[in-house]
């Protein structure tokens, strides 16, 4: 096991290698120049001849690739070239919220979309199958700033449930300590202002959790009538056993597994691919934060950005596969 | 219904019922006297005004710092600042009496001392960190375009600027928000760390700055103008998309928003708990003509197009009437503006013949760039450029529109890649300068000349008329470029707009200026 977690571990730095080379050379190729981006429509010839040449961006590209590496192997992401700051220091606190909303969204998702598919398979082309389909089929399809702003529109205005943007009640701000909000409130003890990041989170939760929420409950379903299917299922149901407990012990165990691939994959969509969400909501996430960075050309945000995400991302990965042996024993490592 | 019915039910049941216990929180709170929510579209960048060159960033740094002059409540007329006095005899040697007892926030006592520690820093820098200074001031020190000879103090409370010329625009550029004077003290801690911690000594001080949601900054007790500021606490927020903000500004949650789309104006004024907000307009929107590019090198073609664009259904469908048809490059509030001048008129017949007369009966293909992002000149790039395109199918000219992400569009632009594109401009200082100079001088190929248009006598104009110091001679220099601008025509001016705010009803006090960067110092709730 131990082993494997290693080589795994080691399989990683190649992939990772890889993605950095790709990224720096993609975003290269983008026309736009970094310093009249950043030193906006009012620059002068001269200092974006400065600004080049103190970000080294007169160098070959191959020089400020390897610069670039060798930082981080350090274990320095660089420094933003608009803000010039660390981009380190910037990362956590977008992603600290993209994390918070994408478990929020993730948790959502799972509930209801791994009920959904069960029942739906267990009601086979009942009434409840069909419309839950039709919903999943309009989750997966309906554009995300559409659904944002209608649920801005019904609950926030029409009804006054719930705050249209941002993370917290800004007249009363969160003191940052780890910037999880939640935990930030708990620790702090102000319980009112938990309950208002909770108030905060609904919205573009349930925004972003619609994708994942359809696509869970389809892989559920499906995965669901191939198991219900077999043998030993039609062996407990003459058992006796009520089918309650066929269904969700032992069908959805056998069933989980394609289920998790699924929830893995949509985890890393989650943590990389909420910039509409995060524009709706004013979300102030990592999302955001490369969507802006791209904007204004600053690459090594995006770099370092997309390499945090994407190590993120094997690692779910990684964690998905190994939940696999803990589930179904017939799945060993060696 | 059968017990195997009753599951799915119970469970829909059980979905519906916690979504809307969930839900049931209190609405928002209402809004306490003293603290204001600012909604806007962007974060700033740094919280150092000298450093950068984005508006956002001065919206929030006017009311951190102060400049040692200031512009008037709504135009770019010169007022006394942290000086409360200036004189020059020559235009070349400026002398300043500051005020008297003015405390920075961490204590720092400011006077003339501070001053020249202000200068001395922006003037040992380089243009990578001080653009805004190097292209107001010719250079840094030891450039050969430096106008700033030096600054020193003579005594306590008065500054001596020595020019090496004389410059026009000089106690304009004085006042722009870029050179507010920070704490001497603040600044020698390093300029990473003070653009996260600015210390200024306007109404204001910084509080917090959550990066991408939002800058709060609180009352500055030991402010210098007595009784001011009247709100206690303000927090800007940063929500991009212009319908979430307007939606946060309906729910309450924000009381001030900018960047309003002019469709949504009506609502907006349809709305008993909301007021609509028009700051002063000094922006253009306009069409350029790439002169390097054939057709357009021919005079007759740009003057055709001009007369084939029918701005005033632009002006009517898009800016939805909060906005002025342009005929010169820069707009009427500025001095030197030349209303003698005559528009060319929307008339398709005459530009058909200039087309001829081109030889161009026919028309040609051209690629009509248009803007992908909205910007207060331009709220709609798409659209309008649709229209545009249509004008000019009447004269038999076939546009392709074309449109990049704006990275792209100004990279390519400024290598002079398009036919005719969709750009804009405000200004900093509400000088003509500021326009007429840096937008179509010889001088800006390459930065913000797009259309690559150049004119020897209208060079001589602007090289004279930035030295000139006395006004009326100066008028008469940018009233003849423009002459010459219009009949060169590398532009078709379209318009200009009317940026759109949104407040509640009991926001009183607020001026917006035509600059973009608004002093908050006497808004209060009724």
């Amino acid at each position: 096991m131990l082993s494997y977690v290693g080589r795994r571990l080691l399989q990683l730095v190649p992939v990772l290698l890889g993605m950095v080379f790709i990224v720096f050379m993609m975003i290269r190729a983008i026309p736009g120049n970094p310093a009249q981006l950043i030193l906006g429509q009012q620059a002068t010839v001269e200092a974006m001849a400065a600004m080049n040449a103190k970000l080294g961006l007169d160098q070959p590209w191959y020089t400020q690739f390897f610069k670039y590496l060798g930082g981080i192997l350090r274990g320095d992401l660089g420094e933003s070239m608009r803000t010039r700051l660390p981009v380190a220091d910037e990362i956590w606190p977008h992603l600290a919220a993209t994390i918070e909303l994408a478990l929020f969204a993730i948790i959502i998702a799972i509930i209801i979309g791994i009920n959904a598919g069960i029942i739906s398979a267990w009601f086979q082309n009942s009434w409840f199958d069909y419309i839950a389909m039709i919903l999943a089929l309009i989750g997966v399809s309906m554009p995300i700033f559409w659904l944002g702003l209608l649920g801005q529109w019904v609950f926030a205005l029409e009804f006054s449930w719930l705050p249209t943007t941002g993370r917290e009640q800004v007249r009363d701000p969160v003191h940052a300590i780890t910037n999880l909000y939640i935990i930030d409130t708990i620790i702090q003890g102000r319980f009112d202002q938990l309950w208002q990041v909770m108030r905060h989170l609904i919205l573009p939760g349930i925004a972003l959790a619609t994708i994942p929420m359809a696509i869970i409950a389809r892989m559920t379903r499906s995965s669901m009538l191939e198991v219900m299917r077999s043998d030993y299922i039609r062996t407990a149901r003459a058992k006796g056993q009520k089918m309650f407990w066929v269904v969700y012990k032992h069908a959805f165990k056998n069933a989980v597994i394609p289920v998790l691939t699924v929830i893995g994959l949509q985890m890393g969509m989650l943590l990389g691919g909420a910039i509409l969400t995060e524009t709706i909501f004013a979300w102030p996430g990592i999302g955001r934060y490369i969507y802006d960075a791209i904007n204004f050309r600053d690459y090594p945000v995006i770099q370092s950005s997309v390499l945090v995400i994407a190590f993120i991302f094997v690692m779910i990965n990684l964690v998905v596969d190994l939940l696999y042996g803990l589930i179904d024993s017939r799945i060993k490592y060696d | 219904m059968s017990r195997k019915r009753m599951w799915p039910v119970a469970l829909i049941l059980l979905l519906v019922l916690s979504t809307a216990l969930a839900a049931c929180g209190k609405g928002s709170s209402s809004s306490k006297e003293d603290t204001l929510v600012f909604g806007r579209g962007n974060d700033s960048t740094s919280l150092d005004p000298s450093r950068v060159t984005e508006g956002e960033t001065f919206k929030v740094t006017v009311n951190l710092y102060e400049t040692l002059l200031n512009f008037g409540e709504q135009d770019t007329t010169i007022q006394p600042g942290l000086a409360k006095e200036w004189n020059t005899d020559d235009g070349l040697t400026y002398t300043f009496q500051l005020e008297e007892g003015v405390k920075f926030h961490d204590g720092t006592d400011f006077n003339a001392e501070a001053v020249v520690a202000n200068f001395e820093r922006w003037a040992n820098g380089d243009a990578d960190k001080f653009p805004y200074y190097s292209s107001m001031f010719g250079g840094f020190k030891g450039d050969e375009g430096h106008v700033i000879e030096s600054v020193t103090a003579d005594g306590e409370y008065t500054v001596i600027i020595k020019l090496k010329r004389p410059q026009a625009p000089f106690l304009k550029n004085i006042a722009m928000s870029m050179f507010a004077i920070a704490s001497p003290t603040a600044f020698a801690k390093g300029d990473d760390e003070f653009a996260r911690n600015p210390v200024g000594t306007g109404p204001f001080e910084f509080v917090e700055w959550k990066p991408n949601e939002s800058i709060t900054i609180k009352k500055f007790d030991g402010y210098w103008q007595k009784g001011l500021p009247k709100l206690n606490k303000i927090v800007f927020r940063s929500i991009p998309d212009n319908s979430a903000r307007l939606n946060a500004l309906l729910a309450g949650e924000i009381d001030l928003a900018d960047g309003i789309n002019p469709s949504d104006a009506g609502k907006i004024e349809g709305d008993d708990k909301l007021q609509l907000i028009k700051r002063p307009s000094m922006n253009i929107g306009y069409l350029g003509l790439t002169v390097t590019r054939p057709p357009f090198d021919k005079k007759e073609v740009r003057q055709a197009l001009n007369h084939a664009i029918d701005k005033e259904t632009i002006i009517n469908s898009f800016f939805e009437g909060q906005a002025n048809a342009a005929k010169n490059p820069m707009p009427p509030s500025i001095s030197g503006y030349n209303d003698d001048i005559e528009p060319y008129e929307y008339n398709p017949e005459k530009a058909k013949e200039l087309l001829a007369k081109a030889g161009y009966p026919n028309g040609f293909e051209m690629e009509l760039w248009a803007m992908p992002v909205p910007r207060p000149y331009m709220p709609d790039g798409a659209k309008v450029a649709e229209v545009i395109q249509s004008n000019l199918a009447d004269i038999g000219i076939k546009a392709k529109i074309v449109s990049y992400e704006w990275g792209t569009y100004l990279d390519k632009a400024s290598k002079g890649e398009a036919d005719a594109f969709m750009l804009g401009w405000t200004g900093d200082n509400g000088d003509a300068d500021n326009f007429l100079y840096v937008l179509l001088d010889e001088d800006n190929i390459g930065s913000n000349n797009y259309t690559y248009f150049k004119n020897a006598k209208m060079h001589d104009l602007f090289i004279e008329a930035q030295t000139e110091v006395d006004e009326d001679k100066r008028i008469e220099l940018y009233k003849k470029a423009q002459e010459i601008i219009h009949e060169e025509a590398p532009w078709v001016p379209l318009a200009h707009s009317t940026p759109l705010l949104a407040a509640k009803k009991e926001l009183t006090g607020f001026l917006p200026h035509p600059t973009g960067s608004d002093l908050l110092s006497k808004v209060e709730f009724k």
